[in-house]
């Protein structure tokens, strides 16, 4: 239940500004990439092009392909639906819905499609998803409550199992962790080590320890300078961007020397 | 020879320099006083007496201020004065017109069968026996209220799909476009036409289609969306744009379709300030007079059939009961009915605000812990 994701020669624009730069990048299924780089260097619109999210933005377009197992995403005919129904996101803010409870919440990915779904079925499946997003026993007594009454960090686990719901066969986070305080990162990290099992996960990150520590490739984006497009600077096993990047921007991003 | 020196005071240096607490009671007072006085040489009444003592109060307080606690504090009061004064000004005109519906609209409302009768039948002769203390004041305002809920009714029918809809293509799909602007425009526009021409315009439109003379409840609800639409889309759109961007791409991100994200998630999210905007609309139409005039013309009977025949409202039972009384010569007992009707529109406006707020409160995201 997972596919491989490979991105060709792609270029993401805001209107007529070039805001991404001629990106390759094969992401494997079944594994953890990371993506980090300084602030405004295009790795989050990279990120929202691969569910076809970017272009919910007005004026926003894409060219160059990218390759879910094999199929262009960007190819004619293809609908947008379909492909973000297989390809879930996780924001960078916690965002469940409010006028729903926590289960209603699990269950938006099939209760607002109209799927029908007996009760059991449902409830084993918010069970399921809960249990994915490792909240299953912080929230089992108050399935009906609202989902806004959570803390932030379950919160956002409320929103990865409702990612999780819809069976995706790729899940992309945006930041997940960095409104949330170290404990709850400490559970959304554990919990992304527990999804590559099933999932393929990408994950936007500010935080190199968190690259180092959840992921198993990395990929720095970075940018030459303001209204320059951001381009992928390289991409390797984590363990040789943080230990022996062969970029020089690389050392010194991940060094700390800028950024 | 070690000493300590406990220093006594009898106010803490840091509250040194303040008016006392009871400083303002006491201006007021003696403002009052004064006024009273000052009224008094040139013939005393009330209104005068308050605004002599409201600038005396005000002169005191700050000049007292200014020269004890220094000018920030002075100008401080002078503000709180200034503030409460403009306050206290645009409630007089509110409490006064309650107070004066209230005073004269308790005796017609009290009037057994003033809810449940309509004035057919009622001859100028009733009315004369009445003022002749020979018997009682009869007739009510059923069918003016009949006609009013009928029609405001059907204006809100015709008015909250159409609203909201443009709402909807303005919040969600305009972007911007000529169109979505040109409608903000018109809307614009709309909100500023004078109610007679909305009726003018209904009534025109009807004599065209239907015919020479059409003048229904129907037609005065078309008058009445005319007014009311422009409200219905202006609230709506505020209240779908302040929907956080966020929850339309959580639902985009799991795969549903666009028109389901509006209708299931972002009309929901809304529904509470949509809701109340549509209530304060319809209490908005409820009292037009002039458009139902020219439209539904005024009727003495009950009429039950918003499209068939002439229909009362309480807005236009109260112009003719005042402006062609059923007895010329002793009326009376028609303005008794006439404020009586006027007690009851403002109790359907009162109820119609509170029932907003309910609504919104009933409706709201719940954000609860527990």
């Amino acid at each position: 239940m997972s596919k491989r994701i490979d991105v060709k020669d792609l270029n993401v624009y805001y209107g007529n500004f070039l805001a991404v730069e001629d990106v390759s990048i094969n992401i494997e299924a079944k594994s953890v990439t990371a993506f980090i780089g300084p602030s405004g260097c295009g790795k989050s619109t990279f990120l929202r092009t691969l569910n076809r999210m970017h272009e919910v933005l007005p004026g926003a377009r894409v060219e160059g392909e990218v390759l879910l197992d094999g199929d262009n995403l960007y190819g004619p005919g293809v609908d947008p639906v379909t492909v973000r129904s297989q390809i879930g996101m996780v924001f960078q803010r916690p965002n469940p819905f409010p006028t729903m409870s926590i289960r209603d919440n699990v269950l938006a990915g099939v209760k607002l499609n109209n799927q029908k779904i007996s009760k059991g079925e449902a409830d084993a499946l918010v069970e399921r998803s809960l249990r994915g997003a490792n909240l299953w026993n912080e929230v089992k007594d108050r399935l009906e409550k609202p989902g806004s009454g959570l803390s932030g960090g379950q919160q956002q686990r409320l929103c990865i199992a409702r990612a999780i719901a819809v069976e995706p066969q790729v899940i992309l986070m945006d930041e997940p962790c960095s409104a949330l305080d170290p404990i709850s990162t400490l559970a959304v990290e554990d919990l992304i080590n527990e999804l590559k099992d099933q999932y393929t996960v990408v994950i936007v990150t500010h935080n190199m320890q968190q690259a180092a520590r959840v992921s198993d490739r990395t990929a720095f984006f970075n940018i030459a300078g303001t209204g320059k497009p951001g381009k992928l600077i390289e991409f390797a096993e984590t363990s040789t961007i943080f230990n022996n990047p062969s970029q020089k921007a690389t050392e010194d991003y991940v060094s700390g020397r800028f950024g | 020879m070690t000493s300590t020196l406990t220093p006594v005071r009898k106010r803490s240096a840091l509250t040194k320099g303040q008016l006392p607490k009871y400083a303002p009671y006491v201006v007021l007072g003696v403002a009052l006083v004064l006024g009273a006085a000052i009224l008094a040489l040139i013939g005393f009444n009330a209104f005068g007496w308050g605004v002599v003592s409201a600038i005396l109060f005000a002169a005191g307080l700050v000049g007292w201020s200014a020269a004890v606690e220094g000018s920030r504090k002075a100008k401080d009061k002078l503000a709180t004065c200034l503030v409460v004064g403009a306050f206290l000004v645009a409630l007089l005109p509110l409490i006064s017109v309650i107070w004066t519906v209230m005073v004269n609209g308790i005796p017609g409302l009290l009037n057994p069968g003033f809810l449940g009768t309509s004035m057919n039948g009622v001859t100028g002769v009733f009315d004369n026996r009445a003022a002749e203390g020979t018997g009682p004041v009869i007739g009510g305002i059923y069918h003016a209220l009949i006609g009013t809920l009928q029609i405001t009714l059907l204006a809100t029918v015709i008015s909250v799909p159409v609203g909201l809809l443009t709402a909807i293509y303005l919040v969600e799909y305009g972007n911007d476009r000529p169109l979505a602007r040109a409608i903000t425009f018109f809307v614009d526009v709309m909100t500023g036409i004078p109610s007679i021409v909305a009726g003018l315009f209904a009534a025109a439109f009807f004599f065209a289609v239907v015919g020479p003379g059409t003048k229904t409840g129907a037609v005065a609800a078309v008058a009445l969306s005319v007014l009311m639409i422009p409200v219905v889309v202006r609230s709506s759109e505020e209240m779908l744009k302040i929907v956080p961007n966020e929850l339309r791409e959580a639902a985009y991100a799991l795969g549903v379709r666009k028109w389901r994200t509006i209708l299931k998630v972002v009309i929901p999210t809304a529904i509470s300030g949509i809701a109340s905007g549509v209530t304060l609309a319809i209490a908005r139409v409820i009292g037009e007079t002039a458009p139902i005039l020219v439209t539904a013309g005024f009727a003495t009977s009950i009429n039950n059939n918003v499209f068939g025949g002439w229909m009362a409202s309480l807005p236009t039972f109260i112009y003719t009961q005042i402006l062609n009384p059923t007895s010329p010569s002793n009326p009376d007992p028609s303005s008794q009915r006439a404020w009586g009707a006027a007690l009851v529109l403002i109790i359907l406006v009162m109820l119609l605000n509170l029932g907003a707020r309910l609504i919104a409160r009933v409706f709201a995201p719940k954000t609860g812990r527990r």
